[in-house]
């Protein structure tokens, strides 16, 4: 698909909550390849308060890795290349690091305008500590309080169809500009507005001495349409940009990177979009990074994105907050060992103080990947709830799609690929038939912040082997009973040899079919099974391309729960995991 | 690779910045003593303002209300001061309904900043203020011995230690806690009953140093009004041997205990200050140093939660039980027993 380029070298730096890591591009026989990484603990905490030593020893790494010299005798990034072969042609940045940005979002209608503004915010690493709308009936001075108290990073606010309200949306902004008057000068609040294009002259003239007014395209430029895409962009530079005045080092690397540091959940995001339009996918493909600090998800489908970032729940800081969020019964029901409620909290208090600690035992390990099923299981949850009723892909989802392309330590970690994915199936719980995809290199975000100076690398990347493909998923959403028969399916390799298999409700089977290879399915599902081909019970042929776990059947049922008792769940998760390939 | 120091010092020099989280008034002096509870800076960090609408209030339009206003910017408003008027055939006033500064006037509206309770920063240890932050705050040093801890509830205190665990692995109940303890800073042991908290307030208590606490505990613990410090982990721990003997050692001296919370970014850790006079020739500690053999390691997870040892070498790339491969090292344990730790799961303990 893409011809051969001119020899440009590019390094991206991911600044993780935990670990920061450098990846190195370049063209090998004409074609741009993943080259390395090099990796070391993120230094923006105590006792480093800067950035730059972790970035520093990432690269370090990288250039014992590669043997290519990055950093020059004055400290400073190589750039553009020398013919010696040091230095490399480009740099770009993302970050994930930090306290989540603290936003209020403001808006017209609570459940419109206000609703997209607060969507908006969560398409980056934030937390909406506020919302204001015309029909919460607080004074001005009310809300100008809040806006003190809160001393957020950033105001979101809407409102405002295109053409439509304009002197409602200053009034809402009202109790904002008096919090600007109130602010020095060097404090001045930062304010997004992303509402009614028309009135951007009239803001201008009433704000602009007040507070630092931003604008980007109407988020709802309709009653009935919600466009958050556009506007994301402007979100995004700003959440670098406020990540640059509160993390010492990320403006040096904001320079670095010429001024295109974006979060990694952007970056990650843009590889997703991207994806989605290239595939052609009818369902979609769906993009999950369990992070330290954050979970995002991202779904791409005909060059549309919808993306969020779960800050509350990430495997590092955040996950004290978690607990908050869940029941820990629902954590204790992926366990096959016996875990008390004591030592399930002590646990997640304990790695919400050291996030970058590891479990070496059978018992925190097992801890570790029930704590990132319920993760996962809350994200996708909230995620498709939101996207059903606002998202612009709202389609009535059934949580299928193309391919879902997964990201994150607790993955590529993960002692084998079978308990990797079933993290994944347990967690998102996919129906019909879905491929796999693993970031085993961790190079999503350096892939999606590349895209924006170099489309042709990206494309180029994807298209080799650093992602590694785990298997293809079929996954039969049926209400039959615990043993019948619930899809026939029969696989028909290259070589013209023939498998017949039939699935039980409860089972989860694997058809061996490796990378490189590809195979004919042909599904026939049983008692109204909906295997995603159109409607319940309805069947065909599909081709399928191989993986490191091969074909997996997943009739476990939708939505799966695990067994009550411990030790059915003990026995079968054992099962499972050999079924899959596992120890 | 540099790992990050948990301090256990016997007799350190000890340097800390004390910062307000909001531009305020620095009211420390260079040179001044300072003790815990002395306010070093004070801010308005939540100001409460009026609007108080005058035009709309009156009926009357923006600009008559403005030409009838009787403060100007900057004003003292006291409570039922007149804010504008008189109007009309009723002699309209519009009288203020708290008591407050005039911050803007105009568009036939007043905003008021209502004059409220400062948050005052304590110095948080006692010792010498050594310089200052313009609208900040200050940076005081001490000599004396110090002990870091994993989690603290915010609150800070300064009283005598009293050893109630008599060993590491001491659990407390609420039964142990009586009058004989009042007033004190408590080393409690490891605590897993909240009805130790409730009591330790009642008594009341200075505050308390467990070695390890249930996590279940913590919305209690945040809860109470003394300074509670838990030195090595959220579950069952006993006080790693150095910090047991180094506080034990050190019983009914006087000891400052700042439990503020260690915040994802910020570098305060909760910790004992037992300020002693120190020689010149004692400087600050490092607070990251390269990892290398024979410096003493406290280990962070399981099997080996809380032990510390000294580090043997440096291993390489290991698989673990989990099946988790990770640069490792060996450390001897203190009961002599090799193993090998991920070097991601250690501190290093100075």
């Amino acid at each position: 698909m893409t011809s051969r380029v001119d020899a440009e070298s590019l390094l991206a730096v991911d600044v993780g909550s935990v670990t920061t890591r450098a990846v190195l591009f370049d063209v090998v026989e004409g074609r741009y390849r993943f080259i390395a990484n090099g990796s070391a603990p993120t230094t923006a905490g105590a006792p480093y308060h800067d950035i730059s030593e972790g970035v520093r020893l990432a690269l370090d790494q990288l250039q014992a890795i590669t043997g290519r010299i990055l950093i020059g005798s004055d400290q400073q990034l190589i750039m553009p290349a020398l013919p010696d072969g040091s230095g490399v042609d480009s740099f770009v940045a993302t970050i994930s690091a930090g306290e989540p940005v603290k936003v209020i979002a403001i808006g017209l209608l609570e459940s419109i305008s206000t609703e997209s503004a607060r969507r908006l915010a969560l398409t980056t690493y934030s937390k909406v500590v506020e919302a204001f709308n015309l029909n919460d009936r607080r004074r001005t001075d009310t809300r100008l309080n809040a806006v003190v108290r809160l001393r957020p990073d950033l105001i979101v606010a809407a409102g405002g169809t295109e053409n439509g309200a304009s002197q409602s949306v200053v009034r809402m902004l009202e109790a904002v500009g008096l919090a600007g008057y109130l602010r020095p000068h060097s404090q001045r609040l930062e304010v997004l507005y992303v509402g009614n294009q028309a009135i951007h002259d009239e803001l201008q003239n009433t704000f602009r001495d007040l507070v630092n007014l931003h604008f980007a395209p109407n988020v709802r430029p309709d009653l009935d349409v919600e466009q958050l895409d556009p506007a994301h962009a402007a979100l995004a530079r700003l959440a670098g940009e406020i990540r640059s005045q509160q993390i010492p080092g990320v403006a040096e690397l904001n320079l670095w990177a010429n001024g295109g540091l974006i979060p990694s959940a952007t970056a990650f995001g843009r590889v997703i979009r991207f994806l989605g339009k290239e595939l052609a996918a009818s369902k979609g493909v769906l993009g999950v990074d369990v992070g330290a600090s954050a979970t995002t998800l991202a779904w791409g489908k005909n060059g549309d994105l919808s993306l969020r970032v779960f800050t509350q729940l990430g495997l590092g800081r955040s996950m004290a907050e978690f607990l908050h969020q869940v029941q820990l019964r629902d954590i204790q029901r992926w366990l096959a060992i016996e875990v008390s409620e004591d030592q399930l909290t002590n646990y997640i208090y304990s790695k919400a103080l050291y996030p970058a600690t590891l479990p070496v035992t059978d018992e925190e390990m097992a801890i570790e990947q029930a704590i990132t099923r319920q993760i996962l299981a809350a994200a996708a949850n909230r995620f498709f709830a939101e996207e059903a009723a606002y998202g612009a892909l709202k389609d009535g989802s059934s949580q299928q799609f193309d391919a879902i392309v997964v990201a994150g330590s607790v993955f590529t970690r993960a002692p084998n690929l079978a308990q990797a994915t079933l993290m994944l199936l347990d967690g998102l719980q996919p129906s019909g038939v879905t491929t796999l995809v693993l970031d085993l290199n961790q190079i999503m975000p350096a892939l999606g912040a590349a895209a924006a100076i170099n489309p042709l690398l990206v494309v180029q990347v994807l298209e080799s082997s650093s992602f590694l493909h785990l298997g293809t998923v079929i996954a039969p959403s049926s209400r039959a009973r615990m043993g019948s028969p619930v899809l026939r399916l029969k696989m028909t390799y290259e070589s013209g040899h023939e498998t017949h298999l039939e699935v039980k409700q409860g089972a989860l089977e694997v058809l061996p079919l490796p990378i490189g290879q590809t195979a004919r399915l042909h599904l026939h599902p049983l008692h109204r099974a909906d295997v995603g081909m159109g409607a319940p019970g309805r069947g065909g042929g599909l081709k399928v391309v191989g993986g490191a776990l091969g074909v997996i059947i997943d009739a476990r049922g939708r939505p799966f729960v695990p067994p009550a008792d411990r030790n059915r769940r003990q026995e079968l998760f054992r099962k499972w995991q050999w079924t899959l390939g596992g120890q | 690779m540099y790992t990050p120091v948990k301090h256990i010092l016997p007799m350190t020099l000890i340097r800390r910045e004390r910062v307000l989280p909001a531009p305020g008034k620095v009211l420390a002096r260079a040179g001044q003593k300072v003790n815990v509870a002395d306010v070093i800076a004070e801010a308005n960090l939540y100001p409460e303002y009026l609007l108080i609408d005058v035009a709309r209030t009156l009926h009357i339009s923006a600009e008559k209300a403005d030409r009838i206003l009787q403060c100007q910017v900057g004003d003292q408003i006291a409570q039922a001061d007149i804010i504008a008027g008189p109007i009309g055939l009723t002699r309209r006033l519009i009288r203020s309904p708290r008591e407050g500064r005039v911050v803007l006037v105009g568009s036939g509206q007043v905003l008021l900043e209502i004059a409220g309770k400062p948050y005052q920063l304590k110095a948080g240890m006692p010792g010498e203020v050594v310089d200052l932050i313009p609208d900040r705050g200050a940076i005081i040093e001490t000599g004396g011995a110090l002990v870091q801890g994993v989690w603290g509830n915010g609150k800070i205190e300064f009283g005598a230690i009293r050893v109630l665990a008599q060993s590491p692995e001491f659990e407390v109940k609420a039964a142990d806690l009586d009058v004989s303890l009042r007033g004190s800073i408590t080393l409690a042991g490891y605590c897993q009953d909240e009805e130790v908290l409730k009591t330790a307030e009642e008594l009341p208590l200075r505050g308390l140093i467990f070695s390890g606490m249930a996590a279940r505990c913590i919305p209690q613990a945040s809860r109470l009004s003394i300074p509670v410090i838990v030195l090595e982990g959220f579950g069952k721990y006993a006080y790693n041997p150095a910090a047991y003997k180094l506080l034990a050692t050190n019983e009914q001296r006087p000891a400052a205990i700042n439990a503020e919370m260690s915040a994802s970014y910020s570098a305060a850790r909760p910790e004992v200050i037992i300020p002693l006079a120190v020689p010149s020739s004692v400087g600050l500690p490092v607070e990251i140093a390269p990892l290398a053999a024979n410096q003493t390691a406290r280990l962070l997870r399981s099997p080996y939660s809380g032990e510390t040892g000294v580090i043997v070498a440096h291993k390489g790339r290991v698989t673990f039980q989990s099946g988790l491969r990770a640069e490792a090292v060996e450390v001897r344990l203190e009961n002599g027993q090799n193993v090998v730790v991920p070097i991601a799961n250690l501190e290093l303990i100075a």
